[in-house]
């Protein structure tokens, strides 16, 4: 079972980087330092090593249809062209779709996505570029895109305003100009809003400055979590929806080249998220507005909806850790590694 | 009307009585088959998502390890997908396959662990439902060597053994006891057997609690007293058809056997008790037990007032009434479950219910009242009795 999730993986054709080398690293039998720390360590095994999914598995990534690391370096520009002002007109069309997700291995879970992602599609555009947003409903409930951001208050995608709530087969368009510059985010805002957000209708949205920012290797965070049996609290954690998905393999990110990583926190049921770096310090832009760091640090707190830049430069090679330091969330799912090289 | 009878009556002259009642069981699984093999016609699936219910019956604690034997008490099979304990994931083996219906399957999850503290183990399933497990204190199981058995032999004497034959002690008292005193001793007796009877009841309920459900739960208790009642009376009645004598003896036996059964259910409770840590096994238990059991055994020689058993003859019910107390503890530290200890309480409560019927003749006074002063007296103080020297001892 296992094997073929693997081979599925690899026959679907995901950028080489990051499942290339996930199917490679799961084809090739192998251990790991940690692993045998633990081996060592019985009969008190579990002090050495991380804590993992049981055998070190993943999930699905195929049949869920995104891969996490694949989602970390896709930007969606949307559809665009130069209206005869001058302006460019952003087009996007996203479909709100029901979908069975593995939120963990073996575990299924009843999903509400955009795109039939979690997150949504990092929908991202420059200062000033006109946005048009087309939300079709493919779900069996009613649901909206709500935008954080400045916009006019009927385009605002709650209920009773503009279009309001989208009943299932139902459509309309979000259209507004993107400002301000910095990162922001859209979810469903039909009542009841917990359950429409944690099911996982939310996305990244980025607004560029208008002269843009430096170059970068630039990835996006999506800070969630997935309460499986309904009690209102999170069976697992995660950036990017698949728990311990950056342990194994790591993300590969290059020596003293500018890392720069969109954090969004839309945790559902707890009331703070955080991240933490291991070996490093980055400089902290609180919701990307501002062009000085906030704070040069190594662990950020944001509660729901908060969301930020983070920037800095590995100056040596190795592993390094970031995780939430929430332990409670760490060990159930929301830790990584940055491969540097 | 009259030619369909006489022919009703030709029929049944003809075919064998055994044939008569087989058919209509063989009715029965005609019509089961034909239902399920066209699939159940006008019944579609059951709505809903699957009921995922496993019941913990066995928890084990080794260094670095938790095991826990589950079994699944629900109607459809579970597969456990992931492990938590405390909050975080933890590497397990076991339960590869789903779990059928009322199947038990072993994980066993590698986690440190400290002594004293308290554990929460949530196995996550397939369809993301969390059953979860509390392990209050965490203490090492033991191991079941030769010594640990010893040990709890070695408790079951301490706790079953040697208060009830202290017990047995009243007997020269007994005997000198005038008629209207050995009434209420006999009162006593009763009131002493019917506490024990509420408490094995109650005990087994809260067990029956613990278990798996689709045993059938607190049902085991009250079928476990059915089965032991019955028994019971029909040995009583078979042993006074044989031996129409000697009453005394019947009776002393039957109290004995009662007193067993319960202290087999005692142990159990003691033996689980200890293997979970959750037994001090301290002087002061075993004094308690002394305390509580030396009553039972003057229950036992009670009925030996106007008797002369040998000295063979009261060790043997000395040992009935006692030696369950071992083998209960072996069973209870050994191979606990909750369900198997439900029953076993619920048997030694039956025992017991029957063994106040086969003594309730002897507290007839002379002109043949049952509820006379000094019997009601002698009830209550009994259970008084148990009800105080029981609290020295709860386990």
């Amino acid at each position: 079972m296992a094997d073929l999730t693997r081979r599925k993986v690899l026959a679907g054709g995901l950028p080489l980087l990051g499942a290339g080398a996930a199917a490679l690293h799961g084809a090739v039998p192998h251990r790991h330092p940690w692993e045998d720390e633990a081996r060592a360590a019985e009969p008190h095994a579990g002090h050495g090593g991380h804590a993992a999914f049981r055998d070190g598995r993943t999930v699905d990534h195929a049949a869920n249809g995104f891969h996490p690391h694949e989602i970390l370096r896709d930007f969606d520009w949307g559809a665009s062209r130069r209206l005869a002002s001058g302006r460019v007109l952003r087009e996007w069309e996203i479909v709100a779709v029901d979908k069975e997700i593995e939120v963990a291995p073996g575990v299924r879970f009843a999903a509400w996505t955009f795109n039939g992602r979690i997150p949504g599609p990092t929908l991202r555009a420059r200062e000033g570029d006109r946005m048009r947003v087309t939300l079709v409903n493919a779900s069996s409930h009613p649901h909206t895109m709500h935008f954080h951001g400045i916009h006019p208050a009927d385009m605002d995608g709650v209920p009773g305003l503009g279009a309001g709530e989208i009943p299932p087969g139902g459509r309309t368009v979000y259209e507004f100009d993107a400002a301000p510059a910095g990162l922001h985010l859209y979810h469903c805002h039909v009542r009841p809003l917990a359950e429409h957000i944690a099911k996982g209708l939310h996305g990244a949205f980025i607004v560029d400055p208008r002269d843009g920012r430096e170059d970068a290797d630039e990835l996006v965070m999506v800070m969630n979590g997935f309460d499986t049996n309904f009690d209102r609290a999170n069976e697992v954690y995660a950036a990017n929806t698949i728990g311990f998905a950056y342990m194994d393999p790591p993300i590969a990110v290059a020596r003293d080249e500018l890392v720069r990583i969109y954090l969004v926190n839309v945790l559902e049921y707890d009331l703070v998220n955080s991240f933490h770096l291991h070996g490093n310090l980055f400089q902290y832009f609180p919701t990307g507005t501002g062009a000085q760091p906030a704070e040069f640090t190594d662990t950020v707190m944001l509660c729901q909806g908060q969301r930020g830049i983070l920037e800095w430069r590995f100056p040596t090679a190795g592993r390094f850790m970031f995780h939430a330091h929430q332990s409670e969330f760490t060990e159930l799912g929301w830790q990584g590694f940055f491969e540097v090289s | 009307m009259e030619a369909r009878t006489a022919t009703g009556d030709d029929l049944h002259g003809r075919v064998p009585a055994w044939v008569l009642g087989v058919v209509p069981l063989l009715l029965i699984v005609a019509a089961v088959g034909v239902f399920a093999a066209v699939g159940g016609p006008g019944l579609g699936e059951r709505r809903g998502p699957p009921v995922e219910e496993l019941a913990v019956e066995r928890t084990v604690l080794e260094p670095g390890v938790i095991e826990l034997t589950v079994r699944n008490d629900g109607p459809d099979p579970v597969r456990v997908a992931q492990a938590q304990v405390n909050d975080a994931y933890a590497q397990f083996t076991g339960a590869d396959a789903p779990i059928g219906r009322l199947e038990s399957a072993t994980v066993r999850i590698r986690r440190p662990w400290v002594e004293g503290e308290a554990y929460e183990v949530v196995l996550l399933t397939s369809s993301g439902g969390t059953i979860a497990h509390e392990i209050p204190v965490a203490v090492a199981t033991p191991e079941a060597d030769a010594s640990f058995f010893g040990l709890l032999a070695m408790l079951g004497i301490y706790v079953g053994v040697i208060p009830v034959a202290l017990g047995m002690l009243w007997l020269p008292w007994v005997r000198r006891v005038p008629p209207a005193g050995l009434r209420m001793l006999m009162a006593l007796t009763v009131g002493l057997l019917a506490f024990l009877g509420i408490d094995a009841t109650l005990e087994g309920f809260e067990l029956a609690g613990e278990g798996s459900q689709a045993f059938g739960g607190a049902a085991l208790v009250l079928v476990g007293a059915a089965v032991s009642f019955l028994l019971l009376s029909g040995v009583s009645e078979w042993l006074s058809a044989r031996r129409t004598g000697a009453p005394a003896g019947t009776l002393a036996l039957l109290v004995a056997t009662g007193i067993g059964l319960h202290n087999l259910g005692e142990g159990v409770a003691i033996g689980s008790a200890y293997a979970v840590g959750a037994l001090a096994l301290g002087a002061f238990l075993v004094v308690g037990f002394a305390i509580h059991n030396t009553t039972e055994g003057l229950a036992i020689v009670a009925p030996f007032a106007r008797g002369s058993p040998s000295l063979g003859r009261l060790a043997a019910l000395g040992l009935i009434a006692g030696a369950p107390a071992v083998l209960g503890a072996w069973i209870g530290a050994a191979a606990f479950n909750a369900s198997l200890a439900a029953f076993l309480f619920g048997f030694g409560a039956g025992a017991i219910a029957q063994v106040v019927v086969q003594l309730a003749p002897s507290l007839r006074d002379d002109g043949g009242r049952l509820w006379h002063p000094a019997a009601v007296a002698g009830v209550l103080v009994g259970m008084a009795v148990m009800f105080a020297t029981g609290l020295l001892v709860s386990v």
